[in-house]
């Protein structure tokens, strides 16, 4: 079964039918051919299909596209504002935060997430005081990144350069 | 002895080159190749283990609106070749192994090709299955070879004598896991045939050789290889399992010749990644070391009992790092394989050195203890000479430097005594020492040219992520004496010329060799003031090779290791490595790949572990929820270091290779960290917390 949906996608307005079994990482993918949000397991299981959901980190694997009529999701690509690198994009440049590069824009999407949800004063697992603000240490921010795989192992220069992109100085 | 080249851009801490296109995911991998309404292919797999089809029913299938094809043994194309059991599929009615593909879907959207490809029924006539390895299996076979072709057993003097007199002798039995590579993109390609074009099979393919996958694919298909076009600008990761083609490749390629003009996407799900994309075999490596009063070794001998696929023999060299890390005049080194009814075997980061860097490296921490002896010592004490398999000297070795650089910036001198605890947590610290041979291949060319006022490089080799669209300029500017920036290198199409397969460490030092052929050839042709146009090709067979010498390069890692007296969990809050790879051609993708490799490790040494189940014959954790990798929070204080290594005879950019030395032996630093801590000696990975938590003290 078919249906007709509106998306923003990084900025914008997009019309498309979709199966109502098209997840939205496949309408992304391979009906509006968007290659950003990558496909690694399909199952929530990996992390590489984050975007951002009506602003927040969202696994797109997860999500039935039909169910997400009218939402905004920015993904890696749109956060490149005009081809300018986000500031978590050039961090993990600078920081060489990635190899092969196919995890990478779940998990730039992901620490964009971890920035506004410490902005946001949301603890983890990892929060030493739940009530105090948390701080962006390493076991804070991987801790809130241990959701999205990198098989390449770039762990020990992810966690660096999302604390530089959000003013930490590792 | 060539004359290394003078590093100017050999050496810089570049930025990758690829960089803004990855972080963007704008960087196309195969199934995003953009074409034209792109089909969609889905494997069906054998549901038993062993077994012959005896009906194939497409009925549910037959008619289904946005169908386009459902290939099975019955209606897919004969194959030029079968003679690659893994790669001729759906040629007979045969079931080798539960998961082997016994269909393909195309239709015209991803969904619909897995509604169908679930519709598709087929019943089997089922045969007993034998897929459980066993240190006795009835059928161990001594292979012909082993892996990268080496012996399959060596032997000096007589281990079993030295083992009757020696000192101190330690014998046991260590078991490594079956491992999956699991690179986070899935094997995938978009295939094209265009049965009136030129080139009439096109393959933007996953794959860490271009050229080889080519003459896979020209091989079963009986096609000519100026037939087909492989693509492949960006990997998302291989670590050997997309360095020789599987099943999932001939698939595409079929699938595409049954709809000529209709590009094909066919990707391997998570889940069929661990039937169909090879894999570690699950080695046990009983151990025998002798060593007199001073702690050098008598005898050292590693027997090695692993298996293959029945249809398809891979041996895994693990006994080979036994044959030269060690001075000992008593040796031996044997491999043994068990044939059985599962999923092919195959290359996975440094096949042989990971696995058999596990039990040798736990042995000698054992024997250390046995000998009241330092291990780093111990090891130091074991220093060879000579290369112990090939009696050659050595091109460059410096494990022991490597050894005390690492226990100096560890801290081992202070490290806290065995049992140590602090509050809850009972604390280790373990050493390994880590090794990896350095390989240059022997047919790769290169093509430099004059555009534009700029030089282009063209080879049609793979960036795993290692960094090689930024590393090969690197090299390419150095011989050609020019800035770096004024090099554009074009790679991953075999429009390009023919490279070498992106494996065993090679890459750099196999395309280096022949871009600086190239790059010299282009100069003594055409000077320092070239026209617009010129163009020269180099060969790797071309540029100076040694054969004197045995060439590795070598490595030491630190391992600390918290575990909780109470619940047995496991923590390593610092990972320490010092190699000695030669040198190094770029310090920030160098770090990123040796980081990258000891993090595997410590997933090696922590969570991986295919769990076979040998009543249905198949691994039942298949999917990244279950089969668990190292992930951001298991990584505290990692650190990888290098030291200054010049060795004039490996190549002309005086490289070792480091894809792969980073996984071998970290597992072996963490297992010894456990004992340390726990004065439990886990002998078979991983080292989870059930294997620790009874005996606690």
């Amino acid at each position: 079964m078919d249906a007709e949906i509106s998306l923003t996608v990084d900025g914008e307005p997009r019309r498309l039918t979709v199966d109502t079994r098209t997840t939205l990482l496949d309408a992304l993918r391979e009906r509006l051919g968007n290659p950003s949000p990558k496909k690694g397991c399909d199952h929530g299981q990996c992390g590489a299909c984050t975007v951002l959901l009506d602003g927040d980190r969202a696994l797109s694997c997860l999500a039935l596209a039909v169910a997400h009529d009218g939402a905004e999701i920015t993904t890696a690509d749109g956060l490149a504002v005009g081809g300018e690198l986000h500031p978590v994009q050039q961090a993990f440049v600078d920081r060489d935060a990635f190899q092969c590069g196919y995890c990478t824009p779940g998990q730039i999407c992901s620490a964009v997430g971890v920035l506004d949800e410490v902005r946001r004063g949301w603890p983890s697992a990892a929060t030493p005081d739940l009530g105090a603000e948390p701080e962006l240490s390493h076991a804070e921010v991987a801790e809130r990144m241990s959701g999205n795989l990198c098989r390449c192992a770039a762990y020990v220069n992810i966690v660096p350069a999302v604390q530089q992109a959000g003013g930490v100085t590792a | 002895m060539p004359e290394l080249l003078d590093p100017r851009a050999i050496g810089a801490d570049l930025a990758r080159r690829d960089g803004a296109a990855k972080v963007r995911g704008t960087a196309t991998y195969a199934f995003e190749t953009p074409v034209e309404r792109p089909a969609f292919a889905q494997i069906v797999q054998a549901s038993v283990p062993l077994g012959r089809i005896t009906t194939v029913d497409t009925s549910a299938v037959d008619g289904l609106p946005g169908v386009l094809a459902v290939l099975t043994a019955t209606t897919a194309e004969r194959l030029a070749s079968d003679e690659d059991r893994e790669l001729a599929v759906l040629q007979d009615d045969e079931v080798a192994f539960r998961g082997q593909p016994v269909g393909v879907v195309v239709a015209e959207t991803s969904e619909l090709a897995r509604q169908a490809a679930d519709l598709l029924r087929f019943t089997y006539a089922e045969r007993t299955h034998d897929s459980e390895l066993t240190v006795d299996h009835p059928e161990l076979y001594a292979p012909e070879k082993v892996n990268a072709g080496h012996p399959t057993d060596t032997a000096d003097g007589d281990v079993a004598a030295a083992m009757a007199t020696a000192h101190a002798t330690v014998e046991q039995t260590y078991a490594t896991a079956m491992y999956h590579n699991n690179p986070l993109e899935p094997h995938a390609t978009t295939a094209l045939w265009e049965p009136a074009a030129e080139v009439p099979l096109t393959l933007w393919d996953s794959t860490q050789g271009v050229h080889p996958a080519r003459a896979a694919v020209a091989k079963v298909f009986g096609l000519d290889e100026e037939r087909i076009r492989v693509v492949c600008p960006y990997v998302g990761g291989g670590f050997g399992s997309k360095g020789t083609p599987h099943a999932n490749l001939v698939l595409a390629a079929m699938a595409a010749r049954a709809l000529p003009g209709r590009p094909v996407r066919l990707a391997l799900t998570r889940q069929q990644m661990f039937f169909l994309a090879g894999y570690r075999t699950p080695t046990i490596q009983r151990m025998q070391l002798a060593a007199d009063r001073t702690g050098r070794l008598q005898a050292i001998a590693i027997d090695v009992v692993e298996q293959t696929s029945r249809i398809k023999e891979f041996a895994e060299q693990t006994g080979v790092p036994t044959r030269m890390m060690y001075a000992s005049p008593n040796r031996r080194t044997t491999h043994r394989v068990a044939p059985l009814d599962v999923p092919v075997p195959s290359w996975m980061r440094a096949p042989g050195e990971c696995p058999g860097m596990f039990g040798p490296e736990v042995a000698l921490d054992e024997l250390a203890e046995a000998l009241g002896m330092d291990p780093v010592e111990l090891r130091i004490r074991n220093e060879p000479e000579t290369d112990p398999d090939s009696g050659k000297p050595w091109s460059s070795r410096n494990l022991v430097a490597c050894l005390r650089e690492g226990a100096q910036r560890f801290g081992w001198a202070e490290r806290p005594p065995a049992g140590h605890r602090d509050g809850d947590w009972l604390v280790g610290t373990g050493v390994a020492s880590s090794v990896y041979p350095t390989m240059r291949q022997a047919t790769s060319t290169a093509t430099v040219r004059f555009e534009a006022g700029r030089y282009a490089v063209e080879i049609g080799a793979a960036d795993l992520g290692t960094g090689a669209w930024t590393v090969l300029p690197q090299i390419a500017a150095d011989a050609l004496d020019v800035p770096v920036d004024d090099v554009e290198v074009r790679i991953g199409d075999t429009r390009y010329p023919t490279a070498s397969v992106a494996g065993g460490s090679s890459g750099t030092n196999t395309w280096g060799s022949a871009i600086v052929v190239a790059a010299d050839a282009f100069r003594e042709k055409f000077g320092g003031a070239p026209s617009d146009g010129d163009e020269v090709s180099g060969d790797v067979d071309q540029a100076a090779k040694d054969s004197d010498h045995a060439a590795y390069a070598f490595g030491a890692q630190f391992a600390e290791v918290r575990v909780h007296a109470d619940t047995g969990e496991l923590r390593v809050p610092r990972l320490y490595g010092v190699f000695a790879a030669g040198r190094i051609v770029n310090p920030r993708t160098a770090r990123s790949q040796l980081i990258g490799g000891m993090t595997m490790g410590l997933s090696m040494a922590l969570h991986e572990n295919s769990v076979w189940d040998p009543r249905i014959g198949q691994v039942v954790n298949h999917d990244l929820a279950e089969y668990h990798i190292a992930v951001n929070a298991d990584v505290a204080d990692m650190q990888a270091h290098w030291l200054d290594e010049h060795d004039p005879f490996v190549n002309v950019m005086g490289s070792k290779g480091i894809g792969e030395i980073g996984i071998t032996g970290t597992a072996a630093a963490v297992v010894n960290a456990v004992h340390r801590a726990t004065g439990i000696r886990v002998r078979d990975l991983p080292v989870t917390l059930d294997k620790v938590l009874a005996g606690l003290p």
